[in-house]
């Protein structure tokens, strides 16, 4: 086909172009149609499949969304919020802390290796658009049932992925979560979080200011991968009667990256732009979109001068490739010189492609011919807003409680462990934390199994951030409100467990199909939740991300909103980690126990789901990490109370720490007795180790915060005794880190 | 006492050298891997990372760069280098030391705290180490596997130029459990573990790391 042109689609008001191949509805052409009063061309109804896309565009999310908004809390720390490349909070110090979490699950499905490091990509170069320099990353994944034949394929090739790109990067890789559930068979999650550091005046803002600047893209050349990423694989439920997709899913260079990194950085240092996106999702079209539709003007982009990786690329091509590892940076015309001297210090290829006009439209041209010409904002902000039916799903009505044998003689505790041990959701995980490294650029103080990440800021004040992300799936299958809330509160525990001050939170919402009215009421109870329990907790949302259509056929998976606190600490020296170096310490459990097993691991291990979520208290909540600060010092370790109960986190405190303990659990004062007192998930608790001399004082803390107090048992010897169950270390570790090597190899 | 660290496109590790170089009490000087001059440095440090993204082969194309031609000739007079894990490939490439760094038995990336033995404290990099010493640094590397043919094998042995070794199970397949190497005049060390990240124990598994940059200091004001 020849070039459409804006006056040839002006002349053929009749064509119809096959909208429905690129993803868009009949009713959202017509839309396009009225917009421009005249037909789109080609190339305008590339740019906007791709930015209407659910992926890019939100539109079933958006109305719930809105709440993060309407309930936000006061927050002092917040300098960039929801809407730009990434949120910025004020940790102190003059620093700026951006971070976010993205999902890349359906390309990890495709490709898993690709896939997965595209999204490490993706979020590094989010984080560096702000004008920071990324410091770590964290990966929440998902899995299929772990000994499928599948996630054998897809979690070598996903592990591989991160690890290959991020290690390339120079990023530690700091946390994360490895889940595995059987609704994630078909639909893995993999979400990637990155964080970054900048000093207030440095913070940058996808934004094109000023007519006569000009429009710059640098880094990689433009190729043929990933076009229609964003729509045509991100928001469609997988068939598997279609083709396969694989060219969707695009290919990353990691090393590309890096130069362009550090090519940005030192154009960042001697403030060389106006405003600056990075190319995801949607590419030209969207980083020119935006630009524009963020800016005061209009923007006139010459599309020939784009350089390309494959010369045959079409217009419609170029504007939606997904091609990695490229910028767009908007530039006085006085400092261009400078900036190309930076990217050819770096080998950074770099082109002025446009200018910013004092318009109002988005003009695109190819070879001198207008193959675009719409108002940038109805491309970029204005896209469709749906309304989607929601229903209560049926099964909510059909949930039934757990029954569960009681785990009583000392025989059937050491063997329950064991299992527990060795069950792929609570068994060791350094078969995959081993392919990533955690110690480049110098400043990780506490990684994973750790509970939360903790990254250093500053060498002479000692001043750092820690962060964890949490799901509890599970738990928001049976109460989306309540288990989004949930996870929110073991983050904000985890945080606090090492020893920092929960400041601001971040998201990743996973879900099912939204055009299934059960999972689209499951999505809105979740964002109503976690926008309550934010608003509670005083913490502002920086950002998120929403990823639909993770299902297969009818099936979607669990609902699974991942949720990312960071939290400051003010001299990472007094952290607390959750291992001892001492035989003789005395262990407590902060918090009561009750006797609901439902969502928990061990009524997972038994095929079973249950009927209800724990309550939120978050009272308690907030009065237990006041106390895990002041108390900090007192701790000579700690460990948060989630997956498996108490017996995983002991488990993991006294492998760690290579040192035994003696466990005595006062059954007779727990409901459910020792069942519950090992394996009850019930929020809130959290197992200490402190000096025999501090046990009064932190006795006193306890009851100043009203927190339960519990003595449970004492550090020393080479096995773990509970309840007179005597499992020796080396039969537990053999246990905890046998179960990964068999089934990955 | 100023001590040199390339940065070659794709390094990561550079500002960790940097800082390890500082804690030993030395001024670490940023030294580009495009230009040939050395700024009048004492000793240079080739850090890690993926420089070029590790195409073609770890190190090759660093190995041909401008620094290098510096490095080179300085290196045949008797300056101290030290390359870690990448920068232990390019000096392999650049044919300062013998044999080749390739892909790690298992084929994973492979990120450890790693034990070491010791085995020659002669060298300007660990002079301040006692032989048979075990140390504990990080290791973080896919492209470890030090493979050299059995003449050169053998020279290194009765040389005494195996610096150190993995103690406990051998992590990538390394020959002769071998961990680092000098070339004969011990002034140009590869090591494939990473002393820069055990400095000090808030950040890494120990402090054993910081005794190699303390060696050249010392080996320099002697």
């Amino acid at each position: 086909m020849a070039l459409d042109t804006v006056t040839n689609a002006a002349a053929t008001p009749d064509f119809v172009l096959p909208f429905e191949q690129l993803g868009l509805k009949a009713d959202e052409y017509e839309k396009i149609k009225a917009i421009l009063g005249r037909r789109p061309t080609g190339s305008e109804l590339a740019m906007y499949s791709v930015m209407w896309s659910e992926h890019c565009s939100y539109k079933s999310s958006k109305v719930h969304l809105k709440q993060f908004g309407e309930k936000a809390p006061q927050s002092d720390a917040l300098l960039v919020g929801i809407g730009e490349n990434a949120g910025v909070v004020d940790i102190g110090q003059g620093y700026a802390v951006t971070f976010k979490a993205e999902s890349h699950n359906h390309p990890s499905f495709v490709e898993p290796y690709q896939g997965a490091a595209t999204g490490v990509g993706g979020i590094v170069r989010d984080i560096l658009t702000m004008g920071a320099r990324p410091i770590a990353i964290m990966d929440p994944l998902r899995f299929g049932k772990a000994d499928a034949p599948d996630t054998r394929r897809v979690l070598p090739g996903v592990v591989a992925g991160i690890g290959g790109y991020g290690n390339c990067l120079g990023l530690p890789n700091i946390g994360g979560e490895i889940v595995f559930d059987e609704t994630y068979a078909g639909n893995p999650l993999v979400n990637a979080l990155c964080v970054g550091v900048m000093r207030h005046e440095d913070i940058k803002l996808a934004q094109a200011h000023g007519a006569g600047n000009l429009v710059v893209l640098f880094g990689a050349k433009t190729g043929g991968d990933g076009i229609g990423g964003a729509s045509i694989l991100a928001s469609e439920t997988f068939n598997t009667s279609k083709p396969t997709k694989r060219p969707a899913v695009q290919v990353g260079d990691p090393f590309a990256e890096k130069v362009l990194i550090e090519c940005s950085l030192e154009i960042f240092a001697e403030d060389l732009v106006v405003g600056i996106q990075d190319l995801g999702a949607a590419g030209i079209s969207c980083a020119t979109s935006e630009l524009a539709s963020a800016g005061t003007g209009g923007m006139n982009v010459q599309l020939e001068k784009v350089p390309l990786r494959d010369p045959s690329l079409s217009p419609e091509e170029i504007l939606m490739s997904e091609s990695q590892e490229r910028m767009c940076a908007i530039i006085e015309p006085s400092k261009l010189a400078r900036f190309m001297a930076i990217c050819k210090k770096w080998d950074v290829t770099a082109t002025v492609i446009g200018e910013v006009t004092s318009g109002e439209r988005l003009h695109i041209t190819f070879n001198g011919e207008l193959i675009v010409d719409v108002p940038p904002r109805t491309v970029a902000h204005d896209g469709p807003v749906l309304t989607r039916p929601m229903a209560r799903p049926e099964y909510l009505d059909s949930l039934q409680p757990t029954v569960l044998d009681p785990v009583e003689s000392a025989d059937a505790i050491k063997a329950a462990i064991l299992r527990l041990m060795a069950s792929p959701n609570i068994a060791d995980k350094s078969w995959v934390t081993k392919q990533y490294d955690r110690y480049v650029q110098g400043n990780s103080i506490l990684t994973q199994p750790e509970d939360s990440g903790m990254i250093r800021i500053d060498e002479q004040t000692h001043l750092g951030v820690a962060i964890s992300t949490d799901a509890c799936a599970r738990w928001s299958y049976l109460d989306p409100y309540n288990g989004v809330k949930l996870a929110l509160l073991e983050s904000c525990r985890n945080i606090a467990t090492s020893g920092a001050k929960p400041l601001a939170i971040t998201n990743c919402l996973n879900f099912g199909s939204p055009e299934d009215p059960g999972v689209m009421w499951t999505f809105a109870e979740t964002v109503r939740g976690l926008a309550d329990i934010c608003l509670e907790m005083g913490l502002p949302v920086t950002g998120g991300n929403v990823s639909f259509y993770n299902q297969t056929g009818k099936v979607a998976i669990l609902p699974t909103p991942v949720v990312g606190v960071l939290g400051v600490i003010q001299d990472v020296r007094t952290r607390t980690s959750m291992s001892y170096t001492d035989a003789g310490l005395e262990l407590f459990q902060l918090g009561n126990t009750d006797d609901n097993f439902s969502g928990s691991e061990w009524a997972h291990l038994h095929g079973q789901m249950g009927d209800r979520a724990p309550t939120p208290d978050v009272d308690h909540e907030t009065r237990l990490v006041k106390l895990l600060l002041e108390a900090q010092e007192l701790f000579a370790a700690a460990h948060d109370i989630s997956n498996g109960g108490f017996a995983a986190t002991i488990s993991e405190m006294v492998l760690k720490s290579e040192i035994g303990a003696t466990i005595d659990l006062p059954a007779q004062y727990i409901p459910g007795g020792v069942t519950a007192g090992l394996f009850a998930e019930t929020p809130g608790r959290v197992v200490v180790a402190v000096k025999s001399a501090d046990g009064a004082a932190l006795n006193a803390l306890s009851t100043k915060h009203g927190i339960a107090f519990h003595k449970v048992g004492t550090t020393g010897g080479d096995s773990l005794t509970i309840n007179g169950a005597t499992i020796p270390l080396t039969e537990l570790r053999a246990a905890f880190t046998e179960t990964f090597p068999k089934l990955f190899g | 006492m100023r001590v040199g660290v390339v940065t070659f496109p794709g390094t990561l590790d550079d500002r960790d050298a940097a800082r390890a170089v500082e804690y030993a009490g030395a001024d670490a000087v940023s030294l580009w891997h495009g230009s040939d001059d050395l700024k009048h440095v004492d000793a240079v440090v080739l850090p890690g990372g993926f420089s070029y993204g590790d195409y073609l082969r770890c190190g090759a194309i660093s190995a041909k760069a401008p620094i290098m031609k510096s490095i080179i000739i300085a290196a045949e007079h008797g300056f101290p280098v030290l390359g870690i894990c990448n920068g232990f490939q390019v000096l392999a490439e650049a044919h300062l030391l013998p044999g080749a760094l390739t892909r790690n038995a298992d084929m994973h990336f492979l990120c450890t705290d790693q034990t070491l033995k010791i085995e020659n404290n002669k060298t300007l990099w660990t002079n301040g180490f006692s032989v048979g010493q075990e140390i504990v640094i990080p290791m973080k590397n896919a492209e470890g596997n030090f493979n050299c043919d059995d003449a050169t094998l053998n020279e290194l042995e009765q040389e005494g130029r195996i610096i150190a070794r993995y103690v406990g199970v051998n992590p990538n397949g390394s020959r002769a459990d071998i961990a680092g190497i000098t070339n004969k005049r011990g002034n140009v060390v590869g090591l494939m573990p990473h002393p820069e990240h055990a400095i000090d124990l808030l950040t890494g598994p120990s402090k054993d790391g910081l005794t190699f940059f303390t060696s050249v200091l010392n080996a320099m004001v002697k």
